[in-house]
């Protein structure tokens, strides 16, 4: 489950070492923007060592890598791959060549470290418009994909625009993310509000996010997690009625009836997806309930 | 009549002084003061020795007074604080005899008992008359409340006010008035603004402080405390001014009006009271110039003595009609002992103040600590000092997680119920320790440098020595 991602600089030792207490679902430690060429190899090193020393309690962590572009990213895998990161952030990933690039090393590394191989999954970064344009292609492109991700500040730059609050500007690419993760069956994730003052913002930014269909979003400041966990949580009318869906379905099947119908509406085979996802998510929250549905 | 003097040294020719006496002063300059040290220059000119400096605070400005020590002018130092700087000498044995911790509110106490008879109390006044009336909400170097002084100026045997503005008289609004005074010296500056007070002072940014604060402001949301009338203290350290803004707008939403805040006021805490938070602020010292300013303009914005503030078994003190006070911790033990006059190395680093007088006084004393501070674990199995006794803090609030004194097992309850991570200290403690490894005991030396007198008038803790270079 990854309602939040924190991202959480590389070389910040105080930072890592308290990854866990932040409240996020998953952490993102960034080798990428957030650390100075000068500090790259000590972040690196920071990194690894932390994810091999630390008991994350169920936090899950990621690493943001540098982009193929740079003469970072391989040395960025060998050190963190043996720790077992969740899923690597490729930043910068405009094509689906980019990310079979990183495919093929980590496949490579995962062989000569003696890895379960194709265990680490790939998020790719979108944050170019040649990104947006190819976000299915790149979704689509390797089985390690497991998530997209909307990167709005380097998007807007691209795109020649002015980055605000409301985020018109990335209507676009928030929609064309969403349907092309969902049309390949991967998670996608929406980009961190950055004012870290406005609280509200951040929730209402948020809500935006799930309205359009996004998995979670990302956080650059731990203040704006409460709400994000809060809006991708599923709300108790919500669980009362996955349960209510799914004892329909059950109660249909014991009375060898074909068509369910609950509330007025006939329940189809979506409703009861989403039911057993709602479910599922609530579990994980420890929000469901004891019998097994 | 005019009590007008010449200069400091003739202030302290006609108080009479003498060799083996007790001078005292305030720290409300704190470490902008010029005071204390332009006293001890001219006591030192002058050939007195073997004096007691009795000083509400000592910060690492007051380093000349190492100087004095050296050569025997002063041979006693009592003190509620004393700075990083100044510690580390006391804990290398300068002082021939023992430094003497006493609270903010043990201090004027013991002052008015007779324990710690003052001599000749050296006041610095932002502003005052020819009369002595004197305040510190005016001038220059305004610094807010006088609340420490107060004691000095009612007990000492003899009262010296030292002032940068000297004002017509009768001067308006004094904190300490003419009938305590018997001399006045005006002086080109008691200070520097810059080390007074900060001009503002500010919330943190650092996620775990602001972890540690939404907690304690939760904590004190589930403690059932937080009520019409609630009371409140805390520090103006950055997470405890994060909690207060939490705390604010958890009071704002709810609709709360709590009955005061008390203590050292920040511009935190005045924008509380100016957002219906609190009916007033109980100022014993103010920390920037937002507190200074609303000291000076609004009447629901009180000066208290150090007394009124905290001394126990008087007759009314702040503390006892305290809800919940949310303090810091250098080291805390799993008795909840908490421990903040040293660093993990020994070496004097701070004081009371406050902390131990709050925390018997509050209905629940709150204590707000990372887990560990770099490689150092901040829990440990026996503090290297005892600054306030374990049975007196009710909680401690870490970014690991919290944990509840169980002798309050109603308040554990109402957290567990909130949704908060509860966990039992030692828990905390194994948590920390997994990531920072146990650390070695530090060797000590045998001396005893430093005693640290409870509220009460108690021992509760004896600091040793350290070596040159621990």
């Amino acid at each position: 489950m990854r309602r939040s991602m924190l991202f959480l600089p590389g070389n910040s030792p105080n930072l890592l070492v308290n990854a866990a207490c932040l409240g996020a679902d998953a952490v993102i430690f960034d080798l990428e923007d957030a650390v100075s060429p000068a500090e790259k190899d000590a972040a690196r090193i920071l990194v690894r060592s932390t994810m091999g020393h630390m008991d994350f309690c169920g936090c899950e962590t990621i690493v943001r890598i540098n982009a193929v572009d740079t003469p970072y990213w391989q040395l960025d895998i060998d050190a963190v791959l043996p720790e077992g990161p969740g899923l690597l952030m490729v930043p910068k990933a405009g094509t689906a060549e980019d990310v079979r690039t990183v495919e093929a090393y980590v496949t490579r590394q995962e062989a000569r470290l003696g890895l379960a191989s194709g265990a680490v999954g790939l998020m790719p970064l979108i944050e170019t418009a040649l990104g947006v344009e190819n976000a299915f292609a790149i979704a689509t492109c390797s089985p390690r994909v497991r998530a997209l991700f909307l990167g709005a500040e380097d998007l807007t730059a691209d795109l020649q625009c002015r980055r605000t609050k409301e985020g018109r500007e990335i209507a676009y690419a928030r929609s064309r993310l969403v349907m092309a993760a969902r049309a390949a069956g991967v998670e996608v994730y929406d980009t961190p509000f950055t004012d870290v003052n406005d609280d509200e913002g951040a929730r209402s930014d948020a809500l935006t996010a799930k309205s359009l269909g996004f998995t979670g979003k990302a956080a650059i400041s731990p203040r704006h997690l409460a709400a994000i966990n809060e809006v991708f949580s599923p709300t108790a009318e919500e669980i009362d009625y996955a349960y209510e869906v799914m004892e329909a379905i059950a109660a249909a099947q014991r009375q060898g009836k074909g068509a369910v119908a609950l509330r007025g509406k006939m329940i189809d085979a979506p409703i009861v997806a989403r039911a057993r996802r709602t479910i599922a998510t609530a579990q994980a929250l420890g929000l469901g309930r004891e019998e097994q549905v | 009549m005019n009590k007008v003097v010449g200069s400091i040294r003739e202030a302290i020719s006609l108080s009479g002084l003498r060799d083996g006496m007790t001078v005292s002063f305030h720290h409300h300059l704190r470490n902008g003061d010029y005071v204390l040290n332009l006293v001890m220059e001219e006591i030192a000119a002058m050939g007195l020795r073997g004096l007691t400096v009795n000083a509400s605070a000592l910060f690492d400005v007051h380093a000349p007074l190492l100087r004095h020590i050296e050569g025997g002018v002063v041979t006693g130092v009592a003190a509620s604080y004393i700075s990083g700087g100044l510690g580390r000498a006391f804990s290398r044995g300068i002082l021939q005899g023992e430094v003497e911790f006493r609270t903010h509110g043990g201090r004027p106490k013991a002052i008015a008992q007779g324990v710690t008879p003052v001599d000749v109390a050296f006041i610095a006044a932002p502003a005052a008359d020819a009369m002595g009336n004197c305040t510190g909400k005016f001038g220059p170097s305004a610094c807010g409340s006088l609340g420490y002084a107060f004691a000095d100026a009612r007990y000492a045997k003899k009262v010296v006010v030292i002032t940068d503005h000297l004002a017509p008289y009768p001067l308006q609004g004094w904190s300490i008035s003419e009938d305590q005074v018997d001399y006045v010296v005006a002086v080109d500056a008691i200070g520097d603004p810059k080390g007074i007070v900060s001009g503002t002072t500010k919330m943190t940014r650092d996620p775990v402080g602001l972890l540690m604060a939404s907690y304690a402001a939760r904590v004190i949301e589930a403690s059932g405390l937080l009520q019409e009338g609630f009371s409140f203290q805390t520090g103006a350290g950055g997470a405890s001014l994060a909690a207060a803004q939490f705390l604010q707008e958890i009071m704002v939403r709810k609709k709360i009006r709590g009955s005061f805040a008390s203590g050292g006021i920040t511009g935190c805490l005045v924008e509380m009271l100016r957002a219906g938070c609190f009916e007033s602020l109980l100022d014993v010292q103010c920390f920037d110039l937002k507190a200074v300013e609303s000291l000076r303009e609004d009447p629901r914005h009180q000066e208290i003595s150090a007394m009124q503030y905290a001394a126990p078994g008087s007759r009314g003190a702040v503390v006892d009609s305290l809800d919940v006070v949310i303090l810091g911790a250098t080291e805390i033990d799993t008795d909840f002992n908490v421990n903040v006059h040293t660093d993990s190395s020994g070496v004097i680093m701070g004081g009371s103040g406050g902390h131990s007088d709050t925390a018997a006084g509050a209905k629940i004393a709150m204590v707000i600590a990372p887990m560990f501070r770099a490689r150092m674990p901040m829990i440990t199995d026996c503090v290297t000092c005892v600054s306030t006794p374990g049975r007196h803090i009710d909680v401690l609030v870490t970014q690991g997680g919290i944990a509840v004194n169980p002798q309050n097992g109603e308040l554990k309850d109402r957290l567990r119920a909130a949704g908060l991570p509860v966990m039992e200290i030692r828990q905390l403690k194994e948590k920390a320790e997994g990531i920072t490894g146990k650390p070695k005991a530090v060797s000590r030396g045998d001396r005893v440098v430093a005693k640290v007198i409870g509220r009460e008038g108690e021992l509760l803790s004896s600091i040793r020595s350290v070596p040159q270079n621990p």
